[in-house]
C-alpha cells in the first residue's frame, strides 16, 4: 500500500480547494470502498482529503416537496429517515438491502454514488482491465462473467455497478448537486454515469475536482408506493445479481404511472424507460408487466453465462408489479 | 509441603456437563494474542511475492530498486534462499508439499507461487516493496481445465487404497430392475478461517522459536526441523490461539519464509497471509467429479454399487481427495465397486479440508440415494434402512458401533418426516416452492499417539501439559473436563497448557482424532497422578507431575470400523422465478461417541451443517482459465452463508458411547458437514421437482432448469 498524506476539509470550498486539479488526490467519504482498493492496489492516491465533517449531512425537503440529501449523509441515515421512508420507500429498502449495518453507518450518499464495480478482473492488479488500465483488455468477456451486464456494455467493458441506492435514486428523477472551484453545478442521475463505450475508464460526467455536495429529489407521488427487490446468491451481505426499484399508480385497472430501474443489469443503474412506456395507460395485467420486461430487454446482449438474467428480471418485473399493483387495489 | 486431596470418587462427572470455555474470557476481551499480534523486539515483517503466470519461469527479478525503498532489509528469492530439505518423510507417513519449500529453484507451477519475500522494518513497507517488485517471467501454456472427462485421470492411494472392487458390476447393474446413473461435481472449496495464516520466528540462543496458528504444534516444529535440518529439540513451535483451521493449518510457505528470513537477518520476522495469498497457498478442497451407478431390486435393496470420482492435484504434489472412500462404509452390494482417480493441473496443491472425501462424496452418493427412492417409491429413511450393513461392505470388519438406524429413526420424529408427502414440487407458500430432504452422514473415528504431563501442585492445583491444538473447538475446555474426572476434582482447579511443541509429540487437530487422542493421554496422566496422590504423598514446590504417552494402548485397538454416524434432514424454499434457495430448517442426530462439552460440541456439529448449508448454496472459488488464476479471491467474492442463510438448526445426539475408548469419545469434528448439502439438494429437488447435481445450487442454475436447460 502506497504511503499517503491525510487532510480533514472543514467547509465545501476549502475541501474543493484542498483537491484542486490534482489527479493523485481522492475525496474520502465514509471509506468503505475506498480504502478496501486502496489496500489492494486499484487505487493509489498520494493524498487523501477527508470530507465527513463537511456541513452536508442533512435530509430536508424542497418547497416542491421533494428531498434534499447531502452528500455525507450516511446509508443508515439515509433509509432510517422518516421521510425518505415515507415518500420513497423503495429507496429506503434500496439501502437497506446493500453492505451491512456497520457499512452503512460508515458508508455516505456522495460515496455510494461513486462506489467501483466489483468486477473480478477490476479488483484484481495482476489482471489486465480496461477500466483499472485502459487498453489492457477485458478477460470477463470470455472468462468469468456470470454477473456482468446484459444491457448497454460494449467490447470494452462488461461491468455492473454495485449500488443499490442508486437504482432507486434512478428510478426517481434524482438529481446529483456538486461543487467545483468554478462554483456549483448539477446533472440528473440519468447523466451522472456515462455510457461504457470504448472509454470505460471515464465513469461519471462529474468535472475534474468536484466534490459531490447532495441529491436532490423530485416530488413523485407514486413513489409512496414503491418498492425496491433484489436478487443476489445469498440471504445478505452480498452484491444483486439482479434488482429492480419500483414505483406503480394504477387506477381502475390501468396503469397511470410507473418508475422503474434495474440495477446488476449494466454499467449504471438502468432506468427501464421503455418498460415504462408499455406500462403507461395499459391494463394492469402480468401481460402487460410481461410486456414491459421484453420491451426492455429486446435490447440485452447476454454473454455465454449471464443470459439467466434475462429470465431473472424479467420474473422480477412481473413478481414486483403485480405485487404492487395487488397493494394498490386493496 | 502440603498434602493434596483429590475429591471422592462419587463426584458427580464434569465430562458431559456443559461448560463455556475456560478462554472464552480473554477472547472476547482481546486479552487472548493470536499469531500475528504477539509482540516481539526487533520485529522485521516479510511479505510473499506470488506469481502471477500459471506456469512457467522465472527469469530474472528486480530487486535492486525494492531494495533502495524505504525500510526494505532483504528480497529472498531462489538465488539466495537457503537451501531446503525435502527429501524425508513426515507426519501420517506424507511427503513435504514442495510448495512449503519456498525459493529452492526457478520453476513456476501455478499463479501464485512463492517467488520472493520481501523483508521491511513495517508491514506496510513490505507491502509496498513486494508490490513493486518487478519480476520477468517465461510463460509456458498452462491447463487448469478440471472436467470429468480426462483421459489422464489416474487412480492414486492417498491415505486409502484408491480402487475397490468385488463383485460383477456390470451384470449387477444389467439385473438390476432400477438403475441410477448420474454425475455429480463439487466445485474447488477453500477453508477460509477467519484468521489468516501468520507466524512469526527468532533465533534465540541457538534455538529457534516460531509463534504460529497451525493445527499441530509438534507436527509443524517438526517439519520445520526436517526442512531446515535442524536438531529437532532445538525448534520450539507455540501456538496458543487458533481463529479457525479447517484442515489448512499446517506446514505452509509462511512459517518457512519467515523461519528463513529470521536465519538470514538474525531478527525475529514475521509473515502474514492475505486473503488471497491464501487462495493459493493455504490449500483447498479439490473440485470433484463423481459418478454413481446404483442397480436395486423394486424395494430399494442394493445389487450394486459404483462410487467413482475424479478430483484434481498440482504439478509438483500428490494430493487425493478420497469422495468415493465413503461408499466403501456406507452401504453394501454383491458388485461393489469404488475408485479415487486424480488429475495433475497446473494449480495450487490441494489438501485435506473439513471431512475431507466424506463431504463431496456423501453429496454424491446420498443425492444418488435420494434419486434411487424416487425411483422405487420407497420413502429415504427408509431405503437407507433396508441397506444398512451388518459389517464393512469391503473390509469385512464388524462395526464398532454403528448407531445410524438409531439417528433416523429419532431424527425422523422430531423432524415431522413422517406426514411428509414425497410428490415433488406441490408445495407452496407465496412465491416459494417447499421441500425436504434428508441424507446420512459418516466419519472415521479414530486415535493417534500422544504424550501427556499432569503435574499436581502444592497449592491443590493442577497443570496438564499436551501439545494439543484448540482451532475453535473448545479443545482446550475439553480437555479440562476430562482431567478434572480423572483427577476428581472441580475443573477450575485444572490449568490445561496446550500449543506449545515442547509439551512433547501429540495428535494434531485433524481427522476429527484430537479431542480423543488428547483425551486418552489427559486422563491417563491425570488418572496416574492421582493414584500417586492417593498414596498420601507430599508435594514439593515444584510439584509431582506424571508422564504418559498412549502409543500402545491405541496400538493394541483390534481392528474394527470405527465411525461416527448422523442423519441430516433439511427444509428448503426455493423461487424459481428469481433462482432463489433458502434453507428454513435443519436438524442433525449424530451418534458420535460420549460428548465431552455439550455446549462447544452443539457448536461444532452446528458449524458443519451450516458448511453444508455454504457447500449447497454458496461456495465456489472460481478459476478464471486465461489467467490460471482464482476470480474474486476475497470473502466478498467467495460466499459463506451468513447469518441470514441460517435458519434454525438444531444438532443432536443419540447414546454412543465407544467402549474401546478410555472416555468413550468417537469425535465429531467433520460428522456435521458430511451429508448436509446432499441433505439441501434433495429438498430442492422435492420442493421443485428438478435435480441439481452440480454444487452449489445457484440462482442461474435454479432459473437455467426452469426455463428447461438441460444441465442443471
Amino acid at each position: 500500500m502506497r504511503e499517503f498524506d491525510y487532510q480533514r476539509a472543514h467547509d465545501v470550498a476549502g475541501a474543493v480547494a484542498l483537491l484542486g486539479a490534482d489527479p493523485d488526490t481522492r475525496y474520502l467519504g465514509g471509506g468503505t470502498n475506498l480504502v478496501d482498493l486502496m489496500k489492494t492496489g486499484v487505487e493509489r492516491p498520494a493524498r487523501l482529503v477527508d470530507i465527513r465533517e463537511l456541513p452536508l449531512d442533512e435530509i430536508g425537503t424542497t418547497p416542491e416537496g421533494g428531498l434534499r440529501i447531502g452528500a455525507t449523509v450516511t446509508n443508515g441515515g439515509l433509509a432510517a429517515h422518516p421521510e425518505v421512508r415515507r415518500r420513497y420507500p423503495a429507496l429506503a429498502q434500496a439501502v437497506l438491502a446493500g453492505a451491512s449495518g456497520q457499512l452503512r453507518n460508515m458508508a455516505t450518499v456522495g460515496g455510494n454514488l461513486l462506489q467501483r464495480t466489483r468486477c473480478g478482473y477490476f479488483t484484481d492488479v495482476t489482471q489486465p482491465c480496461n477500466k483499472r488500465v485502459p487498453g489492457s483488455g477485458c478477460p470477463a468477456i470470455q472468462g468469468e462473467h456470470h454477473n456482468h451486464a446484459i444491457l448497454g456494455a460494449s467490447d470494452h467493458c462488461v461491468a455492473v455497478h454495485p449500488s443499490d441506492m442508486a437504482v432507486a435514486l434512478t428510478a426517481f428523477d434524482a438529481v446529483v448537486r456538486f461543487e467545483t472551484a468554478d462554483g456549483p453545478g448539477q446533472v440528473p442521475l440519468a447523466d451522472f454515469y456515462l455510457p461504457v463505450g470504448d472509454t470505460p475508464h471515464r465513469e461519471t460526467a462529474l468535472p475534474p475536482g468536484a466534490l459531490i455536495t447532495g441529491v436532490t429529489l423530485p416530488p413523485a407521488p407514486v413513489a409512496a408506493r414503491s418498492r425496491y427487490r433484489k436478487v443476489r446468491e445469498r440471504a445478505s451481505y452480498a452484491f444483486a445479481i439482479g434488482s429492480l426499484a419500483a414505483a406503480l399508480d394504477v387506477r381502475d385497472g390501468v396503469v397511470r404511472d410507473a418508475r422503474l430501474a434495474l440495477g446488476a443489469v449494466a454499467s449504471r443503474p438502468w432506468r427501464a424507460v421503455a418498460a415504462e412506456r408499455v406500462l403507461t395507460g395499459a391494463p394492469a395485467t402480468a401481460e402487460t408487466y410481461a410486456a414491459a420486461a421484453d420491451a426492455e430487454l429486446a435490447a440485452a446482449r447476454p454473454l455465454p453465462h449471464n443470459g439467466y438474467k434475462v429470465d431473472l428480471v424479467r420474473n422480477l418485473v412481473v413478481a414486483v408489479l403485480t405485487e404492487l399493483a395487488e397493494e394498490t387495489a386493496r | 509441603m502440603t498434602a493434596v486431596t483429590t475429591g471422592t470418587p462419587t463426584r458427580a462427572p464434569s465430562v458431559g456437563t456443559g461448560h463455556t470455555r475456560v478462554e472464552g474470557r480473554d477472547k472476547v476481551t482481546g486479552a487472548a494474542r493470536y499469531a500475528g499480534e504477539v509482540p516481539f523486539d526487533g520485529l522485521a515483517h516479510g511479505w510473499l511475492v506470488l506469481s502471477t503466470v500459471a506456469r512457467g519461469r522465472v527469469s530474472a527479478l528486480d530487486t535492486e530498486p525494492v531494495l533502495a525503498m524505504p525500510g526494505v532489509l532483504a528480497v529472498l528469492d531462489h538465488r539466495n534462499a537457503l537451501r531446503l530439505e525435502t527429501d524425508y518423510t513426515g507426519l501420517m507417513g506424507m511427503r513435504p508439499d514442495p510448495t512449503c519449500a519456498v525459493f529452492q529453484h526457478d520453476r513456476v507451477p501455478h499463479r501464485g507461487w512463492p517467488v520472493a519475500l520481501v523483508v521491511a522494518e513495517t508491514s506496510e513497507q513490505a507491502r509496498e516493496a513486494a508490490e513493486a517488485l518487478v519480476v520477468h517471467y517465461e510463460q509456458e501454456p498452462h491447463d487448469v481445465e478440471f472436467t470429468g472427462e480426462r483421459p489422464d485421470a489416474y487412480p492414486l492411494d492417498g491415505h486409502m487404497p484408491a480402487v475397490t472392487e468385488k463383485g460383477d458390476l456390470d451384470a449387477a447393474l444389467a439385473s438390476s430392475p432400477v438403475v441410477v446413473d448420474a454425475e455429480y461435481t463439487t466445485p474447488e472449496e477453500h477453508h477460509n478461517p477467519m484468521e489468516p495464516h501468520a507466524a512469526t520466528a527468532r533465533w534465540d540462543g541457538g534455538r529457534l522459536e516460531v509463534i504460529d496458528s497451525n493445527q499441530g504444534v509438534t507436527w509443524v516444529a517438526g517439519e520445520l526441523a526436517n526442512l531446515f535440518s535442524l536438531d529437532p529439540a532445538s525448534v520450539r513451535v507455540r501456538s496458543e490461539h487458533v481463529g479457525g483451521g479447517f484442515g489448512s493449518k499446517g506446514v505452509r510457505a509462511h512459517q518457512v519464509a519467515a523461519v528463513m528470513a529470521a536465519t538470514v537477518l538474525q531478527r525475529p520476522v514475521r509473515v502474514v497471509l492475505t486473503r488471497r495469498q491464501m487462495f493459493s497457498l493455504a490449500g483447498y478442497r479439490s473440485p470433484t467429479t463423481q459418478r454413481v451407478r446404483l442397480g436395486a431390486d423394486t424395494d430399494g435393496r442394493l445389487r450394486a454399487l459404483e462410487h467413482s470420482a475424479v478430483s484434481a492435484t498440482s504439478t509438483v504434489y500428490e494430493f487425493v481427495e478420497p469422495s468415493a472412500g465413503v461408499a466403501r462404509v456406507m452401504y453394501d452390494a454383491e458388485a461393489h465397486h469404488t475408485a479415487n482417480r486424480l488429475v495433475r493441473l497446473d494449480v495450487p496443491t490441494p489438501t485435506f479440508m473439513r471431512a475431507p472425501g466424506e463431504a463431496p462424496g456423501s453429496f454424491a452418493l446420498e443425492a444418488a440415494l435420494d434419486e434411487l427412492a424416487e425411483k422405487c417409491g420407497v420413502d429415504p429413511v427408509e431405503l437407507r434402512l433396508r441397506n444398512e450393513p451388518d459389517k464393512g461392505p469391503v473390509s469385512g470388519l464388524p462395526f464398532a458401533g454403528r448407531n445410524l438406524a438409531a439417528c433416523f429413526r429419532e431424527g425422523a420424529r422430531r423432524f415431522g418426516w413422517a406426514d411428509r408427502d414425497p410428490r415433488p414440487g406441490v408445495r407452496r407458500d407465496g412465491r416459494w416452492l417447499l421441500g425436504t430432504g434428508t441424507a446420512a452422514a459418516s466419519f472415521p473415528a479414530g486415535a493417534a499417539p500422544s504424550t501427556a504431563a499432569a503435574t499436581a501442585l502444592p497449592d491443590g492445583t493442577f497443570t496438564v501439559r499436551i501439545s494439543a491444538a484448540d482451532i475453535g473447538t473448545g479443545a482446550r475446555t475439553a480437555l479440562t473436563l476430562v482431567a478434572a474426572d480423572a483427577l476428581q476434582v472441580p475443573p477450575e482447579r485444572i490449568r490445561m497448557r496446550i500449543g506449545d511443541s515442547a509439551f512433547g509429540p501429540a495428535m494434531i487437530a485433524g481427522g476429527s482424532m484430537g479431542t480423543r487422542s488428547w483425551s486418552w493421554a489427559v486422563r491417563a496422566a491425570a488418572g496416574e497422578l492421582r493414584e500417586r496422590l492417593a498414596l498420601g504423598a507430599d508435594i514439593p514446590p515444584e510439584g509431582i507431575t506424571v508422564r504418559t504417552n498412549t502409543a500402545e494402548a491405541i496400538a493394541a485397538l483390534p481392528p474394527a470400523e470405527r465411525h461416527s454416524f448422523g442423519a441430516q434432514f433439511a427444509e428448503v424454499a426455493v423461487d424459481v422465478g428469481t433462482g432463489e434457495v433458502r434453507v428454513r430448517r435443519m436438524l442433525g442426530v449424530f451418534a458420535a461417541g460420549r460428548i465431552v462439552n455439550p455446549l462447544t460440541a452443539r457448536n461444532q456439529l452446528r458449524g458443519g451443517m451450516i458448511w453444508g448449508i455454504s457447500m449447497a448454496l454458496h461456495e465456489e472459488a472460481v478459476r478464471d482459465r486465461a489467467s490460471g488464476g482464482h476470480v474474486g479471491a476475497d470473502l466478498a467474492g467467495y460466499h459463506v452463508a451468513t447469518h441470514a442463510d441460517v435458519p434454525r438448526v438444531e444438532a443432536d445426539w443419540i447414546d454412543d458411547t465407544d467402549p474401546d475408548d478410555p472416555v468413550g469419545i468417537k469425535g465429531i469434528g467433520e460428522v456435521g458437514i458430511v451429508g448436509a448439502a446432499a441433505a439441501v439438494a434433495n429438498a430442492v429437488w422435492h420442493a421443485t421437482g428438478v435435480r441439481h447435481r452440480a454444487l452449489p445450487i445457484r440462482p442461474d442454475r435454479i432459473l437455467s432448469a426452469a426455463a428447461g436447460a438441460p444441465d442443471a
